[in-house]
């Protein structure tokens, strides 16, 4: 009995470490405490009030913000796994997820770690090595170098054998870091170094792969799963070919115009991709697809895939609790048979980035934030967190599942509509434009779609509608009263009263002018481009729990009625009603005497980051194009360059120093 | 009802219990062919009051308006609406002041904007001068409203923002204006004593000070001035040039670099009109609390029935009489009155009522007042001043009864008991003229000379010493006894032809809404008294046929004739 005890106590997991963050460290513990495993968290300086910190049983600080300093600390995380009790280690995706050397650890510790066994991490980690084993277990695969030869020349040639376009790719990379694309042999040196440069960032390696390029490929992956007595299925494919910058958008499941007969090729292949480096636990098997259907074995994720919750959502699998019950020992609670496809799933990544200044990602406070209800939102962060510049910048995940495709598409769209952030720049209404992209819904999805349609989806910036100009108007109306303590009595009352006549109000939001006047608690005129309105506004609700002054209405103008949404941020209100609008407004005049600055006399940070290297010194003349500063922020590198030949008056920044956004790291004398 | 106001009652605690004084049922049927008639009338003048005041609140001339503008300066309503809290309520003091009162000069809202405004959260009385109104220049009515403000400010413990940009005294009419009790030497001393008493004093320079004005910043506690816009002296560039010679600028003379960095004169420098005013809301922002102005937590009720429906009931004539329950069941909280002495002296009704959750005494007219009913009255003052509960009167009276019962049975010592209430109470109160103010009963139900906080008057409404059938009346009655005396035939043509154009003149004498003094044709300006009428008004045909239901009085009750035939004679 004793001995019987013993085996139950070391193979049940009650408790469970997540070594990890956001919302992939509260997806696990939701899991956890579904099945009554205790959850422990770990965090770092940055995540002291973050909501995995928060949600968990117990949490553990493990070190400074910067990842290499807390969340990819192995022994730390180790140290706390043990004296916290916790029999498993979850990695989630990212940090330690695919790092053998920790798998390793966890097992000299006595702790399970929640992935594969190291070596299938090591086999298929290594790009050049999981090629091989694939080309032996026949899985298709793509023409390319890998092998330990890392020299530059080297590399140029093989690239030239290969033929460009030439993929560069880090061989612990992942996720897009550490990958880069040569279009041609001028710019392959260039591309490469950039690679290495980013990977050793990351991963602390820069060993590089070189493969084909495919041309208007598709991205398909199939998850599968495997346990520790042999038994390997597949949940179906994900087309995750909506990307930018490799960065995933917008995934599906199951790949849009797949038959049933190529879909179980896609899984075989993959489950045999798995076995081959006998494989446990949940992993994503990656495959390229090109315009005539046929696939190439690309790689093997050995995680837990960002985009799981639609996979969940086709076959109601909680991929979750497998991992709980593979680490357990347990066998696949479903045979392939068994495994259902119901309807259609679509995930869209919400970052916090400029979409129209390339993407580039942002930082600061969700100073507002409203989740749809209609939909699955997987977050880790909640009004008034802050997206810093040390982890990855998404914000959300937004899950729909319809009936099929296309339900799926508006479901979704409707979903997006209803998720309000504010205070951040956002990818909302650009992947809106994606999901509504006429060529998107007849499903011809590929990786280039986001560069080929560019044009069109990124015209995000559109000049206010008239029904745009009426409920900012309002907003800032009834913004503008919200702090009145109106239980004093009647002269604090909002309803602008004037004796014998009507309070005007002129209303500036941004470049318009919109004359109102208001004629008692629900009626106002409104003047705008020459036109008079009548106004009705009905419903007025401040919206309870929201960190800044928040207010709903219902909009009457001609003949129309509308809902609509008003936020007051610090420098700006925000309206969700006919369409998302930020309109920059600073809510208290600021008198400033300041000269205004020498305009375009200095380079300044285009976001905030660290700097990483300065590279020139005062007095220094520069040419055009010459790079001047190298920083780092959400882990990409930016390189700040000379607008024109000038010479350096002065330098101020600092490597690394963080720089806040529009920091002036370099002052140049006048135009030489 | 969700509305604007939902954010008004959003922080009213719903806890408290409200008191269940019974809700007066309204009689009224809107569909009655008396109804209609009002409401339609009362729209009328109510439009044409309002027709008025657009005029009015544009302030001066448009060039004069222009010229103000392209100085980088506000308007001053719009100064006092950048002042004010947003959303909040302007409650206007004396809109009409100035109107029609010299001869051909407009001088719309009387050259200067007064009024109660939240400012930073806290309630003041706020004083704008208009620049574009004859250069913001202090007319006698001008003053007057400046020191009105002023006293309603002292009243009612507000702190004072003083706006200012004139250009002084009139001076063609500095006779008026200058030296005597009520002049503008009164603003300074008013500010001083304000001061002294802890009510706050703020300047705002944003235009001329020239001399007197001065005093104006000088004299406040705290003063901000505009830079370039603004500038204080005791004598301008002209006035110095003459007397010593000197030639200087008036920025050089008395600017805001000069006030605020060499003089200390002003002790806050603004860059523009907004910002200003944003040191200004600073400024009360930073003044001790007044938790005596915060207004009870007790629930708020909206009334049960539309104050719409008021046009319908009380309408424009005034001989026709109608229940003041109904009015008052339109504006007090949940409509809800408890009644005092209901069957006792019923021309006056009393009782206790709320508003905005503050528990107030109401005292209105149904009829004439019999001794009962201002024996009533004066209990019932005497009630709210012993349990400190503000009083509203509301005015609609053709006066005290006459007759030789009414005298035998002791009116006017019981009148009098009445008026002596009213003179001495010690609480807050307000008046409301809805309808007729003749004669004594003026000053029995709190008229301006009864001290009351604040007197609001409907366009409907008349004030005066009789009506003019009345007095038609009693000059016919003194003509045909003297005829009677001397002997001589006193024929109906005679007595038609000297009554009828005083019954004119008697109405366009009487105190109406838009009427600061008394505007009937050939009087002397000493005459003038805080009264004026319009023609629109009085040309109307309801009121062309004939002004009140009074009583008409007889020749023993006058006690001296001699009044009304100077009376007469000045028209």
């Amino acid at each position: 009995a004793n001995s019987s005890l013993r085996m139950f106590s070391t193979e049940r997991i009650n408790r469970v470490l997540i070594a990890n963050r956001g919302e992939i460290a509260l997806r696990v513990m939701r899991t956890a405490k579904k099945l009554g495993i205790e959850t422990i968290a770990v965090y770092s300086d940055a995540d002291v009030n973050s909501m995995h910190t928060k949600y968990a049983d117990r949490a553990y600080r493990i070190g400074e913000a910067s990842p290499l300093k807390s969340y990819l600390k192995m022994e730390k995380i180790i140290e706390v796994a043990k004296e916290s009790g916790a029999q498993a280690i979850h990695p989630g995706y990212g940090f330690l997820s695919e790092n053998a050397t920790f798998a390793d650890m966890c097992k000299d510790a006595g702790v399970t770690f929640m992935g594969p066994p190291s070596q299938a991490i090591r086999d298929m980690g290594m790009k050049n090595a999981a090629k091989k084993i694939m080309i032996n277990a026949k899985v298709p695969v793509i023409p390319g170098y890998n092998g330990s030869n890392q020299e530059t020349d080297f590399l140029f040639e093989e690239a030239k054998k290969i033929g460009f376009p030439v993929m560069i790719k880090a061989v612990f990379g992942g996720g897009g870091k550490g990958m880069r694309i040569a279009w041609n042999e001028q710019e392959f040196i260039e591309k490469l170094e950039s690679a290495r440069s980013e990977s050793a960032k990351a991963f602390g390696n820069s060993d590089m792969i070189l493969e084909k390029f495919v041309e208007r490929p598709r991205h398909v992956e199939v998850q599968v799963f495997g346990d520790t007595h042999g038994n390997y299925v597949y949940l179906w494919e994900r087309d995750c070919s909506l990307q930018r910058r490799h960065q995933k958008i917008i995934e599906e499941a199951p790949a849009p115009g797949l038959d049933m007969h190529t879909r179980q090729r896609f899984g075989k292949n993959a489950v045999d991709a798995a076995r081959a480096v006998g494989y446990v636990g949940a992993g994503t098997v990656e495959f390229i697809m090109d315009k005539h259907g046929n696939e190439f074995f690309m790689e093997m994720n050995t995680r837990l895939q960002v985009e799981h919750p639609i996979t969940e959502a086709i076959t109601g699998v909680d991929l979750v609790e497998w991992q709980f019950k593979v680490a357990q020992g347990e066998k696949l609670p479903l045979s392939q048979e068994e495994i259902p496809l119901r309807g259609h799933a679509i995930e869209t990544r919400i970052y916090a980035e400029d979409t129209e200044a390339g993407f580039m990602p942002t930082a600061g406070r969700l100073e507002h934030l409203e989740f749809p209800k209609n939909a699955r939102v997987d977050t880790g962060v909640e009004e008034g967190d802050y997206v810093t510049v040390h982890y990855d910048p998404m914000i959300a995940k937004i899950i729909t599942i319809g009936s099929d495709r296309n339900n799926a598409i508006w479901l979704m769209d409707k979903a997006l509509q209803q998720t309000h952030i504010g205070g951040l720049c956002n990818n909302i209404k650009f992947v809106r434009s994606c999901l509504t992209h006429k060529e998107f819904v007849a499903g011809n999805v590929y990786t280039d779609f986001i560069a080929d349609h560019e044009q069109e989806l990124l015209k995000t910036k559109t000049p206010p509608t008239k029904e745009a100009l009426i409920e900012a108007a309002i907003g800032r109306l009834l913004l503008s009263s919200f702090n009145n303590v109106t239980s004093k009595g009647p002269f604090h009352a909002s309803d602008y009263f004037r004796l014998n006549h009507h309070a005007k109000e002129t209303i500036k939001l941004e470049e318009n002018k919109v004359e109102a006047s208001i004629i008692d608690n629900e009626n106002l005129l409104l003047k705008l481009n020459g036109e008079r309105l009548e106004i009705a506004v009905k419903d007025v609700q401040r919206v309870d729990d929201t960190l800044y002054p928040a207010v709903t209405f219902t909009v009457e103008s001609q003949g129309k009625r509308w809902k609509s949404k008003a936020i007051q941020l610090p420098d700006s209100i925000m309206i969700y009603g006919t369409e998302e609008r930020k309109w920059d407004i600073p809510q208290e005049t600021v008198f400033d005497d300041a000269s205004a600055a020498e305009a375009g006399l200095e380079a300044r940070s285009p976001m905030p980051g660290v700097i990483d290297k300065v590279l020139v010194a005062a007095g220094d003349a520069v040419r055009t194009g010459q790079s001047l500063v190298v920083m780092t922020a959400m882990k990409m590198e930016y390189v700040i360059k000379a607008p024109f030949d000038c010479v350096i008056k002065s330098i101020s920044c600092i490597p690394g120093k963080n720089v806040a956004k529009n920091a002036i790291l370099v002052k140049f004398d006048k135009e030489v | 009802q969700p509305n604007w106001i939902s954010i008004r009652l959003h922080h009213v605690s719903s806890n408290t219990i409200i008191t269940k004084w019974p809700v007066i049922k309204t009689q009224i049927e809107d569909s009655t062919e008396n109804y209609k008639t009002n409401d339609h009338e009362m729209r009328n003048i109510v439009g044409d009051l309002r027709s008025k005041i657009d005029k009015i609140v544009q302030g001066g001339e448009e060039a004069a308006r222009a010229l103000h503008v392209k100085r980088g300066k506000l308007l001053a309503r719009d100064r006092v609406e950048t002042l004010i809290d947003p959303g909040t309520s302007f409650l206007e003091f004396s809109q009409f002041a100035g109107y029609q009162v010299y001869e051909n000069e407009e001088v719309p809202a009387g050259g200067i904007i007064t009024g109660i405004g939240v400012v930073s959260g806290r309630q003041c009385v706020i004083v704008a001068n208009d620049a574009t109104v004859k250069g913001g220049t202090y007319y006698p009515v001008t003053v007057k409203k400046h020191l009105r403000a002023q006293e309603i400010a002292r009243q009612n413990n507000l702190p004072c923002i003083y706006l200012v940009d004139s250009g002084g005294a009139n001076l063609p009419r500095q006779a008026d204006i200058f030296a005597d009790s009520n002049h503008f030497g009164r603003i300074f001393y008013n500010q001083a004593t304000m001061s002294g008493m802890g009510i706050p004093q703020i300047a705002v320079v944003m235009g001329s000070c020239t001399a007197g004005g001065a005093y104006v910043p000088a004299m406040a506690d705290q003063a901000i001035i505009v830079r370039k816009n603004g500038t204080i002296f005791l004598g301008g560039p002209p006035l110095v040039k003459a007397a010593t010679g000197e030639e200087i600028s008036a920025e050089d003379l008395g600017g805001a670099d000069v006030h605020c960095s060499i003089s200390g004169v002003t002790d806050y420098y603004a860059l523009s009109d907004e910002h200003a005013l944003s040191m200004a809301r600073n400024a009360v922002a930073g003044l001790a609390d007044n938790h005596l102005a915060d207004l009870s937590s007790y629930p708020v009720e909206e009334p049960l029935y539309p104050a719409e429906e008021l046009y319908g009931i009380v309408g424009t004539n005034l001989k026709k009489t109608f229940d003041i329950r109904e009015v008052i069941a339109r504006f007090v909280d949940g409509s809800r009155f408890d009644e005092f002495k209901q069957k006792y002296g019923e021309t006056l009704v009393t009782g206790f009522a709320r508003l905005y959750g503050q528990k107030v005494g109401i005292i209105g007219n149904n009829g004439v007042l019999f001794s009962e009913s201002a024996m009533k009255g004066a209990h019932f003052i005497e009630l709210c001043c012993q349990r400190k509960i503000p009083l509203i009167f509301l005015q609609n009276i053709t006066g005290f009864m006459v007759g030789r019962e009414a005298e035998a049975g002791g009116i006017a010592k019981h009148g009098a008991k009445m008026v002596t209430a009213v003179a001495c109470a010690n609480v807050p109160k307000i008046t409301l003229i809805i309808g007729g103010s003749y004669g004594a009963g003026n000053y029995g139900m709190c008229g301006r000379a009864y001290s009351p906080r604040f007197l609001f008057m409907w366009p409907n409404a008349r004030i005066s010493v009789m009506g003019g059938e009345q007095a038609a009346n009693v000059l016919a009655q003194v003509q045909r006894d003297r005829r009677k005396r001397e002997g001589r035939e006193w024929t109906e043509v005679e007595e038609q032809k000297l009554k009828q154009p005083v019954e004119q003149r008697n109405y366009t004498s009487e105190i109406s809404a838009l009427a600061h003094r008394i505007s009937g044709e050939n009087i002397a300006k000493e005459t003038i008294v805080q009264a004026l009428t319009s023609e629109t008004f009085y040309e109307r045909p309801d009121v062309v046929e004939e002004s009140s239901g009074a009583q008409p009085s007889l020749e023993e009750t006058i006690v001296s004739t001699e009044s009304n035939v100077e009376l007469v004679e000045q028209g």
